[in-house]
């Protein structure tokens, strides 16, 4: 096996380990991680208790979108915790004792820390998705399935990549940026709709700028049979391309790093 | 009575420093602000009748939101607190000469007043000149206005007192992220921050109204856009004071209690 992934699996089992240590606290944690994005779906729910139809979607379909995008922030917040935390890495001069170590300073960070307690918020995504799943009027078959798994993929590496994103800009400002919420909080919250609701302007940004719509609006399209357009399944794997710009970001980042001492 | 005054201007003070957050701030709620009005019209677009209000009113309402954010998050809380309880620091708090549920109460009060202040003004004049029906319009009456900011004030005094009831389970717990999350969760959407609470089955929403939460953003949002008239007016404003003094009470009581037995952490 690749020592880097053996490697990780043993931070990992640490993790684990210490969870362990605070049983409790982790249940809590994690039920709460249940609960607050519970309240989405109320919304939601409710929503269309009222007005039943959205733009000609409907209620299973909206909550299958919702289920795949907040899986998608979920597997990246779980695992790319690291950089949505690194305000504090840089701070408290973590960074500098990182940098010193015989690894990649990405793997690092990713290794460093990952938020197991996100597991609450995951299971429901994947009770949502099951109960969308088995309520729509999709007919299955194995390239829908395929494209239901690439846009949870495409999802994880978007969100992922934005939160490197916002790690990298701490670089210059040494204190996480408010604004980078709009994009990760922001594209979880209103990515529960299919994004072109929002009106073309929205639609536009989503997809040329931060890559939302390709894993989310064009293939969702091909899932609910709106279009047959192979090309629409297989955006999400272009959504995936974000990590490249994402990646060139970062290293300029690391070029200008200066410790802050502490 | 003086002490907590100046205590306050001093936390006011230094809450007016941090200006670029608040530039950050300003950009994030005004993005807000505007996709949630997109969203709302496209569920305008697919039944209008269904819709609870006029979407002027509606539009207001998300404005004022997310101009007074500061005031109403009932997700914020003080980590600087939660520190305190967590690792012994309590130990010079109870050594002062004050109350410590008063001190903690005003200083969430200026924390959150500053925060506003500095944003709400950029969000207002922009969103005044969005064209109909998507900006924020003036109160529909010089009544409205005037209720809407004694209305405002209390349902930001309600929102301290609930966060001070986190605060205090923190005495208990020790550890803040599960109740924290757990009651933030709920108390969000029985707010009527996630989805304006008109926008409920009316038989759910005339429970709901009764708690505490609805006193919170619910009442002065929905009197200045003329969703709330009249006499209904001053039966929201009573339940209000209702629950300001109630909240308080026992969040004292709770303090009391916690205080007695309060353990001191760490070293």
């Amino acid at each position: 096996m690749d020592i880097n992934m053996k490697l990780y699996l043993r931070f990992l089992a640490i993790h684990i380990k210490s969870l362990m240590q605070h049983k409790v606290s982790f249940l809590l944690t994690t039920l709460g991680q249940f609960l607050i994005s519970f309240n989405v779906f109320l919304g939601i729910y409710f929503m269309f208790q009222r007005f039943h139809r959205l733009q000609g979607y409907e209620f299973s379909e909206v909550l299958l979108c919702f289920s795949i995008v907040l899986m998608g922030f979920t597997i990246a917040e779980t695992f790319v915790r690291g950089f949505d935390q690194f305000a504090g890495t840089i701070a408290n001069g973590e960074f500098d004792r990182i940098l010193l170590r015989p690894r990649n300073e990405i793997f690092l960070v990713l290794a460093g820390k990952i938020e197991l307690s996100r597991i609450g918020r995951l299971l429901q995504a994947i009770i949502i998705l099951f109960y969308a799943v088995t309520t729509t009027n999709i007919t299955w078959s194995p390239d829908k399935a395929i494209t239901l798994v690439l846009m949870i993929i495409g999802g994880s590496v978007v969100f992922g990549s934005l939160f490197v994103i916002y790690a990298s800009i701490c670089f210059f400002t040494l204190e996480g940026l408010e604004f980078m919420n709009i994009l990760t909080d922001g594209g979880r919250e209103f990515g529960m709709y299919p994004l072109d609701i929002y009106g073309k302007g929205v639609l536009k940004f989503c997809t040329y700028f931060v890559p939302y719509a390709l894993f989310q609006y064009y293939p969702f399209l091909y899932l609910t049979g709106r279009t047959t357009n192979k090309l629409y399944m297989l955006l999400p794997v272009a959504s995936c391309a974000f990590a490249i710009p994402t990646y060139f970001i970062w290293r300029f980042g690391v070029r200008h790093y200066k410790s802050t001492g502490s | 009575m003086k002490k907590y005054i100046s205590f306050f201007r001093m936390r006011f003070i230094a809450g007016l420093q941090y200006r670029a957050a608040a530039l950050a701030g300003i950009a994030t709620q005004f993005a807000w602000g505007t996709l949630l009005i997109l969203m709302y019209k496209a569920f305008y677009a697919a039944d209008p009748e269904a819709f609870p209000m006029s979407f002027q009113a509606l539009s207001s309402y998300m404005w004022l939101q997310q101009a007074f954010l500061a005031l109403f998050m009932t997700w914020f809380f003080e980590n600087d607190i939660f520190r305190l309880i967590m690792d012994g620091g309590i130990a010079y708090e109870i050594c002062r000469p004050i109350n410590l549920y008063d001190m903690w109460f005003t200083r969430n009060m200026a924390n959150r007043l500053s925060k506003a202040l500095l944003r709400c003004f950029p969000i207002l004049i922009i969103a005044a000149f969005l064209p109909d029906p998507y900006g924020m319009r003036l109160p529909v009456n010089l009544s409205a206005a005037f209720w809407f900011l004694i209305t405002m004030i209390l349902g930001y005094l309600i929102v301290v007192a609930f966060s001070m009831f986190v605060y205090i389970a923190t005495f208990f717990t020790l550890s803040p992220t599960g109740v924290k999350l757990a009651a933030v969760s709920a108390v969000e959407f029985l707010s009527g921050s996630v989805i304006p609470l008109p926008f409920l089955p009316d038989n759910i929403r005339r429970v709901l109204e009764l708690l505490p939460f609805a006193s919170m953003q619910n009442v002065p949002l929905r009197i200045y856009s003329g969703d709330i008239v009249g006499g209904e007016i001053y039966y929201r404003f009573g339940l209000q004071l209702f629950w300001v003094v109630i909240l308080i009470f026992f969040g004292k009581l709770f303090m009391g209690k916690a205080l007695k037995k309060a353990v001191v952490q760490g070293g």
